[in-house]
């Protein structure tokens, strides 16, 4: 599956995204958060508050409870602030 | 229907409000909302970040809501992205309709939508040095929910 990070997420995590395998037992957006917390510090520091961060499942705004499957690209990032 | 757009490069606003009545004798009302960048705090510059993929598809979506909300003959927005200067106009919406209730009104909602469902996030980077994201404001969500 596609990840993707932007805005301070891309920064903390000091990548745009990366391409990883979903592990078995991860099948939802809050659980894939705290996967990749736990895959290095500074995951772990991007994804240290969860409640910060939103996601979207290929191109949707998803919630913690969203499915995720292994052919998904799934993006975290802080709330918008456009306009 | 409507115009939407990304991009790095200035908007005309005059010749966008132009082009959507063009030939037209059924409209009677145009609303414009022209965002810009303020120099708070010492600002040098405000650099805008997106999600290619999926922005311009959240901005189709609440065009689509606007239109399925009030009777709109034309809607364009347009929402820059880069590296912006204080004084820099950042995002036009335009709204179009026979009466300016619809066109005031749907042009409010987008937005305030836009601030709170399309996937923009600001960086300020500062004279004295430094930068920081801009925090999203719970006061642009209670706007958002007023619709």
């Amino acid at each position: 599956m596609q990840i993707l990070y932007f805005a301070w997420v891309r920064e903390k995590v000091g990548a745009a995204g990366e391409d990883m395998v979903l592990p078995e037992g991860v099948t939802d957006v809050g659980a894939l958060m705290r996967h990749l917390g736990s895959l290095s510090p500074r995951h772990a520091e991007a994804f240290a508050n969860p409640t910060a961060i939103r996601a979207a499942v290929n191109q949707d705004f998803a919630t913690p409870g969203t499915p995720v499957s292994d052919r998904d690209e799934v993006a975290f990032f802080p709330p918008v602030t456009g306009g | 229907m409507g115009r939407i757009a990304v991009q790095e490069a200035p908007f005309d606003a005059a010749a966008e409000s132009a082009a959507l009545s063009a030939g037209r004798t059924d409209i009677g009302a145009i609303a414009s909302f022209v965002g810009l960048c303020r120099a708070d705090d010492g600002l040098s510059a405000m650099v805008l970040e997106h999600y290619p993929a999926m922005t311009e598809r959240a901005l189709a979506r609440l065009v689509a809501e606007a239109e399925a909300r009030w009777p709109l003959t034309g809607c364009t927005v347009i929402h820059r992205v880069g590296r912006l200067e204080p004084g820099a106009p950042i995002v036009l919406v335009l709204t179009a309709s026979s009466h300016r209730a619809a066109a005031l009104e749907s042009c409010a909602f987008l937005i305030d939508w836009l601030k709170t469902k399309a996937p923009f996030w600001k960086r300020e980077e500062f004279a004295a040095g430094g930068a920081r994201w801009v925090e999203a404001k719970a006061g642009d969500d209670a706007a958002a929910e007023r619709w």
